[in-house]
């Protein structure tokens, strides 16, 4: 089984959101940067779990500039073969598809994983555009995958509920929580992970869909307005006086 | 701008869809909804602006490439210069696809109606949820996925005429073994109302009064990621940064110390109440009421006091 995983950097879940050069860019300063957790423990772990189960290759892909190697050699720690950084700033989930796309179909691959989204853009849309590039099917939100030969079956979830799907390989899935649990990489993955291939594509040069042009914080929340426990009437009478919510 | 508006045949009466459609109609042009498999009940929507409802009667069940080729057929037969959804799962898996497929740029979460004085441009959600960027789509085709409570839905009165067509959907290669859906329950990123509980209360055993509460205000449940985490309460109830993003009208949560990973989440809601016995608990400070307080004091007083409300109301 030959197994794609795409992986994007995020900041720490804890890090503090700002913006700069006139609200245009995402502020690093001080910003610990993660594999996105979506990908990483659920895309990659799930990954490394059919590898060990039933033999194969897992390649990790992210476009980025040569400063996400960290980030990169991270996840090569975790368990995963080799990487591929495809050597880009990237601009939008369209750009990053495009690039994958042209990637992938140059190399077979089985399973093409990603996240459900990435905690700092939340589009959810690099799966589903690649599938469309490649012309594969998508399974989203996928919460279970098993491959049994060149059939997958997979559980998803569906507005209201969930379902079990099957499908044959080449596919395209976007993993949600459930699939995997966190794996922390160990010493020894970690020196591994120095020596393993990383391979520098150059980008394909396409034209831009969309672009981000500014960023705003939220207005800061007033202060809360305290009540006293043994006053619910009062909490009542403010949910429908004043915010006007029920 | 024409629009079409992909519209799911279980959620005619949906608000979200009331919402996607009004959306569409302030966009300024005709809407034209389309849909598959049966489209009883979709006239209806002509009292939020929708002129039209295509339906391709013959493929009821549709995965993300059949319902990508379904709507690409309608946007070439309409010629529609924009198309919207509402931000549900289906939008999660079609709206990328549509976007490669029309080469259509997509803004997907959009919060706002788009700003079009200098081209074409829109308000997401980002960094989830504690930053908005303003996105720019390039493409002459736009595709927008709205997320739920955006707008206020319009009705204006109306029907709309419900047309067949041929959405040349083509063949599935998914095949669905098995569906399962929990019952009764409100789907948790549609409600306006939400009762959320944590590790405060105890035990899955004390959820009674939390289900209580939310009966009285018909409200959903949620829940903090430990309480999904531990199996007191089941995955799809969990709310924050790995589980469900929300963003009710109104949000209580109850024994939840707000953490930023459960922050992310929620606080898109309009108003948020917090329950909590600890009054440092980071929570209040995303707060609009607060209460210090036991929770299994306070949720029962709060129950109370809505039902003397709803009965006085």
């Amino acid at each position: 089984m030959n197994i794609l995983v795409c992986i994007s950097k995020s900041p720490d879940t804890t890090s503090k959101i700002s913006f700069t050069d006139g609200n245009t860019k995402f502020d690093e300063n001080g910003v610990q940067y993660i594999v996105n957790p979506y990908d990483e423990w659920y895309a990659l772990v799930r990954a490394l779990e059919l590898k060990e189960t039933i033999g194969g290759n897992v390649t990790i892909i992210a476009v980025g500039p040569a400063a996400d190697e960290s980030i990169i050699r991270k996840a090569l720690a975790i368990g995963a073969d080799k990487a591929v950084r495809i050597d880009a700033e990237p601009t939008d989930a369209y750009f990053v598809a495009a690039q994958i796309a042209a990637y992938a179909k140059e190399n077979n691959f089985d399973l093409i994983l990603t996240g459900k989204e990435t905690i700092n853009y939340n589009g959810s849309q690099v799966g589903g555009m690649i599938a469309e590039h490649l012309e594969l099917p998508y399974v989203s939100l996928a919460s279970k995958l098993d491959v049994a030969g060149t059939t997958v079956t997979l559980e998803q979830e569906i507005v209201g509920g969930l379902q079990v799907v099957e499908v044959s390989t080449p596919v395209v899935i976007s993993c949600a929580k459930g699939m995997a649990e966190q794996r922390i990489p160990n010493m020894r993955g970690i020196m591994a992970a120095r020596t393993k291939p990383l391979d520098v594509v150059p980008v394909v040069a396409l034209e831009l869909y969309t672009n981000y042009q500014t960023y705003s914080l939220p207005e800061a929340k007033k202060a809360c307005t305290l009540i006293d426990a043994s006053n619910m009437d009062q909490l009542v009478e403010l949910l429908h006086n004043e915010a006007k919510v029920i | 701008m024409k629009t079409l508006v992909y519209i799911n045949k279980n959620h005619f009466s949906a608000k979200a869809s009331f919402e996607a459609v009004t959306y569409a109609k302030k966009l300024g042009g005709e809407v034209i909804v389309v849909t598959n498999g049966d489209a009883t009940g979709a006239e209806a929507l002509g009292a939020y602006g929708a002129a039209k409802v295509l339906v391709d009667t013959t493929i009821a069940e549709a995965d993300s490439q059949q319902l990508t080729r379904l709507i690409a057929t309608a946007a070439e037969m309409t010629g529609a210069e924009a198309i919207v959804f509402s931000h549900d799962l289906v939008a999660k898996s079609v709206a990328p696809r549509l976007s490669v497929r029309l080469k259509a740029g997509l803004i997907s979460g959009a919060i706002a109606l788009p700003e079009t004085a200098q081209g074409f441009s829109c308000k997401v959600n980002v960094f989830s949820g504690k930053a908005f960027a303003t996105v720019a789509v390039n493409t002459s085709i736009k595709i927008i996925s709205l997320l739920p409570n955006s707008i206020q839905p319009e009705n204006i009165g109306g029907t709309a005429v419900v047309e067949n067509f041929d959405g040349k959907a083509g063949a599935s290669v998914i095949k669905i073994v098995a569906t399962k859906k929990p019952e009764g329950s409100i789907p948790l990123p549609e409600a306006e109302l939400v009762v959320s509980a944590g590790r405060g209360l105890k035990g899955p055993e004390n959820w009674g009064m939390v289900e209580d509460l939310a009966n009285v205000l018909g409200a959903a449940t949620a829940c903090s990621r430990p309480v999904a985490d531990i199996g007191w309460r089941p995955h799809h109830e969990h709310v924050g940064q790995t589980g469900v993003a929300i963003r009710p009208n109104l949000y209580i949560a109850a024994g939840i110390s707000g953490a930023i990973q459960h922050l992310a989440g929620v606080n898109g809601s309009k108003v948020i109440v917090v329950i909590n016995s600890d009054a440092e608990a980071p929570f209040f400070k995303a707060a609009d009421y607060g209460v210090v307080g036991d929770a299994f004091e306070v949720i029962p007083k709060l129950t109370e006091a809505l039902k003397k409300f709803k009965n006085a109301n």
